[in-house]
C-alpha cells in the first residue's frame, strides 16, 4: 500500500462516512459501558446502604438485579455492536475497498 | 522427512503419556497412606479415570495438531484457521478459569453479593475489547499485540517493552494457575503437590511444543464444553430444589447461611449486599479498573484474536465469547448460593476440627472446594469426578494458551526481531519457539513450586493490574492516537509496568501480608490500576508530544496508513510475507 492509495482511501466519501459511524458507535457504547460499570462501582463504594436495600420487601436486594442486569447489558451491547457493524458497516469498507480499486486499475497502477 | 518428524514427535507424545501415567501411579502410591476414608479413595479414582480419558483424548487431538503445525504461523495462530464461533468458545475457555470457576463461587459461597462484583468486572472487560480492541487489532498485527504496537513504532525498544510487560503478566497468571492446579489435584486425586505440577508442567508441554496454537486452541474448547454443561447440570439441580425461583433460593439461603455461620438472620442478610470485598471505595474502583482494562491487555488473550481469518471473524469471536462468559458467570452465582443450600449444612463436607480451631466454617479441602462438594452432594460420586476431572483440565488448557503467548514474546519477539534484528529464517525461529516452551514450562514448574503457599486470587488481581496499566495504555495510545511515538510509549510502558508493581509490593497484601516488613504499608490501597494506568497514559503523552526528533515526525507521519490498514484490513494477506 503506497501513500497515493492511503490518500485515495482517507478521501474516499464512504470510508469517511464509515470511519466516522464506527467511530461513533464504539465511543458511545463505550461511553455507556463505562458509565453504567463505573457508577455501580461508586455506588458500590459510597452507597452500600442503597444496594443492600430491597427491591420489593422481599429478600431479593437491588445489588442483585443490577449486578446480574450489568452482565447480560455487557452481551447485549456486544450484540448490537456486531450487528450495526455486520450490516451497515462492513458494506460501506466493502465500497470503498471496491472504488478505491477501481481508480488504481484505471490508472494501471497496480 | 517431513513423515520421518511428524513420526518422532507420535514417538515420543506416546512415550510422554506413559510418564505421565507412571508420574500418577507413583504419585497415588506415595499418596496411599494419606487417604483416609474410603470412600474418598474410590471419589479420587472416578476422577482420576475422567481426567486420563481427557488427557488421552486431548493426546489424540495433539497428535492430529503437530501433523499440521509446520511453520510459524501455524504455530502461533493455528494458521489463522479457526473460525469466529470455535474462536470464540476457547477465548471463553480461556477465561473461564479454574480461578473463576472456583474462585468466583466459592466467594459467592462465603460472601453472596461480593462474588458478583468479581464476576461484573471479568465481564465488563468484554465490551471494551470488541469496540476498540478486537478488529483493530486483528487487521494490524501478525501473532501477538507487540506486533500491533510496534507497527509504526521503532521495533526493537517497543517490541522489547511490549515482551517483557507480557511475559510479567504471563508470569503472575502462570504462578496462579500452577499454584491452583497443585493444590486443587491434591485435594481432588490425593496427589502429591509436586508431582502435581510437574504434571501439568509436562502436559502443557506436550501441547504447546507438539501441537502449537491448533491443539491449544481444540483442548480449550473441549475444556470449555465440558465446563459449561457441568456448571449448567450444577445450576439446574439447584434451581430444580428452589422450583425455579431465584426469591425462594436467596430465602432459604439466608436462613441456612444464618445457621451455618452460626450469626443472626438479620447479620446473615448481608451477604445480600455489598459487603468487606469493597469496605474501601478506592480499592473497589481501582479493582473495577483493573478487571475492565486489563482483560484489552492481556497476551494470552489478545492472541486468540490471530488465530482467526479477518476482523470480521475476530467480532464474532468476541460476541460468542461473552455470551458464554456472561452465561457462566450466571451459573457461578447460582452455583455459589447452592452451595450455601447443600453444602455448607452437611457435616460430610465440613472440616469440624479446622473449625473449632478457627470459629468459622471451614469446607474440607478449603472453601475453594464449595464448587466440588455441591457436584457431590447434586450429581454423587461419579458427578463429582467429572467435575474434579474439568477443574484439573481447566488449568491444563489455560496454562497451555499462557505458555504460547509467553513463548511468542520470547522466540518472535525477543528472538526473531529484536535479537536477529528480523534476519532470521521461520524455521529458526520455530525452533526457538519450541526451546522457549521447554524453558517457559520448566521456569512454571519451578515458580509453582516456590509459590506453593500464595493466595491464588491474588496473583491473578496482580496479572491484570500490570496487563492494565503497561500493556492497556500503550496498546490503545498506538492505534487511536497519532501523536505516539517510540520515546511517548516506552516511558509510559515502563512508568506503568514499575508504578504497578512498585505499588503492589508497598501495598498491604504483599508490604504486611507477604514479607512482613512492617506492620502498616507504605501504600494505603490495594489495587494500583487506579493510579498507575493514568499516570500511564500521561507519560505516554507527555513524552510524545515533546518529541521533536525526525523519528518522532515519520511516526506521526505513518499513522495514517496504519489508520487505512487498521479500518479496512487491507494489505492483511500480504502481511505474512513482511
Amino acid at each position: 500500500m503506497d501513500d497515493s492509495q492511503v490518500e485515495r482511501i482517507l478521501n474516499n466519501p464512504k470510508f469517511q462516512e464509515m470511519v466516522s459511524r464506527k467511530r461513533k458507535l464504539s465511543w458511545t457504547l463505550t461511553a455507556i459501558m463505562l458509565v453504567i460499570y463505573v457508577g455501580f462501582m461508586l455506588l458500590v463504594g459510597y452507597n452500600k446502604a442503597f444496594l443492600s436495600s430491597s427491591v420489593s420487601g422481599g429478600v431479593t436486594t437491588w445489588g442483585i438485579p443490577l449486578g446480574l442486569g450489568i452482565i447480560v447489558l455487557s452481551f447485549v451491547l456486544c450484540a448490537v455492536y456486531s450487528y450495526i457493524a455486520n450490516h451497515k458497516l462492513d458494506p460501506l469498507n466493502e465500497d470503498t475497498l471496491r472504488e478505491v480499486e477501481a481508480i488504481a486499475h484505471e490508472k494501471g497502477m497496480h | 522427512m517431513k513423515k520421518e518428524c511428524t513420526k518422532m514427535k507420535g514417538i515420543s507424545l506416546n512415550a510422554l503419556f506413559l510418564a505421565i501415567i507412571g508420574l500418577f501411579a507413583s504419585g497415588l502410591a506415595m499418596a496411599a497412606p494419606d487417604l483416609g476414608v474410603a470412600e474418598q479413595q474410590a471419589t479420587n479414582w472416578h476422577a482420576i479415570i475422567m481426567f486420563m480419558i481427557f488427557v488421552g483424548f486431548t493426546l489424540v487431538i495433539t497428535k492430529w495438531a503437530a501433523k499440521q503445525t509446520q511453520s510459524t504461523e501455524d504455530f502461533y495462530t493455528a494458521g489463522g484457521g479457526i473460525s469466529g464461533f470455535q474462536n470464540g468458545l476457547a477465548i471463553a475457555g480461556d477465561y473461564m478459569s479454574a480461578a473463576s470457576f472456583l474462585g468466583i463461587s466459592a466467594l459467592v459461597f462465603s460472601s453472596g453479593f461480593d462474588g458478583l462484583l468479581y464476576s461484573l468486572g471479568f465481564m465488563v472487560g468484554w465490551p471494551i475489547v470488541l469496540f476498540l480492541v478486537a478488529e483493530r487489532l486483528r487487521n494490524l498485527g501478525r501473532f501477538n499485540l507487540s506486533d500491533v504496537v510496534s507497527f509504526r513504532l521503532e521495533e526493537k525498544p517497543v517490541r522489547t517493552l511490549a515482551a517483557f510487560s507480557s511475559l510479567v503478566v504471563v508470569a503472575f497468571y502462570l504462578i496462579a494457575q500452577m499454584v491452583g492446579a497443585g493444590q486443587l489435584i491434591k485435594l481432588l486425586f490425593g496427589l502429591n503437590y509436586n508431582i502435581a505440577v510437574i504434571v501439568v508442567g509436562l502436559l502443557m508441554t506436550a501441547y504447546v511444543l507438539f501441537g502449537g496454537m491448533l491443539a491449544t486452541t481444540w483442548v480449550q474448547i473441549i475444556k470449555a464444553v465440558l465446563l459449561l454443561s457441568g456448571a449448567t447440570f450444577m445450576a439446574f439441580m439447584v434451581m430444580k430444589a428452589v422450583d425455579f425461583s431465584f426469591s425462594n433460593m436467596f430465602t432459604e439461603s439466608i436462613g441456612v447461611y444464618s445457621e451455618a455461620h452460626k450469626i443472626s438472620l438479620s447479620e446473615a442478610t448481608k451477604i445480600m449486599g455489598p459487603g468487606k470485598l469493597t469496605e474501601n471505595p478506592i480499592d473497589a474502583l481501582s479493582l473495577g479498573l483493573a478487571l475492565m482494562f486489563g482483560t484489552a491487555g492481556l497476551p494470552h488473550i489478545l492472541m486468540r484474536f490471530f488465530t482467526v481469518k479477518d476482523a470480521k471473524e475476530a467480532r464474532k469471536s468476541v460476541v460468542v465469547a461473552t455470551g458464554f462468559i456472561g452465561y457462566f458467570y450466571l451459573l457461578t452465582f447460582i452455583i455459589g448460593f447452592g452451595a450455601i443450600l447443600f453444602v455448607s449444612n452437611n457435616p460430610q463436607f465440613l472440616d469440624l476440627a479446622k473449625a473449632a480451631m478457627t470459629g468459622n466454617l471451614e469446607l474440607i479441602g478449603g472453601n475453594n472446594m464449595a464448587a466440588v462438594h455441591l457436584s457431590d452432594a447434586v450429581g454423587g460420586d461419579l458427578f463429582m469426578g467429572f467435575i474434579s476431572a474439568v477443574a484439573f483440565a481447566t488449568i491444563l488448557a489455560v496454562v497451555a494458551g499462557l505458555t504460547l503467548s509467553g513463548v511468542s514474546a520470547i522466540s518472535h519477539d525477543l528472538y526473531a526481531n529484536v535479537f536477529k534484528k528480523g534476519q532470521t529464517t521461520p524455521a529458526s525461529e520455530l525452533r526457538m519457539s519450541r526451546i522457549a516452551t521447554i524453558g517457559l514450562a520448566i521456569f512454571a514448574i519451578i515458580l509453582g513450586v516456590l509459590f506453593e503457599k500464595q493466595n491464588v486470587a491474588f496473583m491473578v488481581g496482580l496479572a491484570f493490574s500490570v496487563a492494565a496499566c503497561a500493556n492497556f495504555p500503550v496498546l490503545v495510545l498506538s492505534m487511536f492516537w497519532k501523536g505516539l511515538t517510540t520515546r511517548g510509549a516506552v516511558i509510559g510502558g515502563v512508568v506503568g509496568l514499575v508504578g504497578a508493581v512498585i505499588l503492589i509490593v508497598l501495598s498491604k497484601a504483599v508490604w504486611v501480608d507477604t514479607l512482613a516488613i512492617s506492620e502498616t504499608a507504605p501504600n494505603p490501597f490495594n489495587g494500583p490500576a487506579l493510579f498507575a494506568m493514568p499516570l500511564s497514559f500521561l507519560c505516554c503523552w507527555f513524552f510524545s508530544i515533546t518529541d521533536k526528533t525526525a523519528r518522532a515526525e515519520a511516526e506521526r507521519k505513518a499513522f495514517d496508513a496504519q489508520f487505512v490498514r487498521s479500518q479496512t484490513g487491507i494489505g492483511i494477506s500480504g502481511a505474512s510475507d513482511h
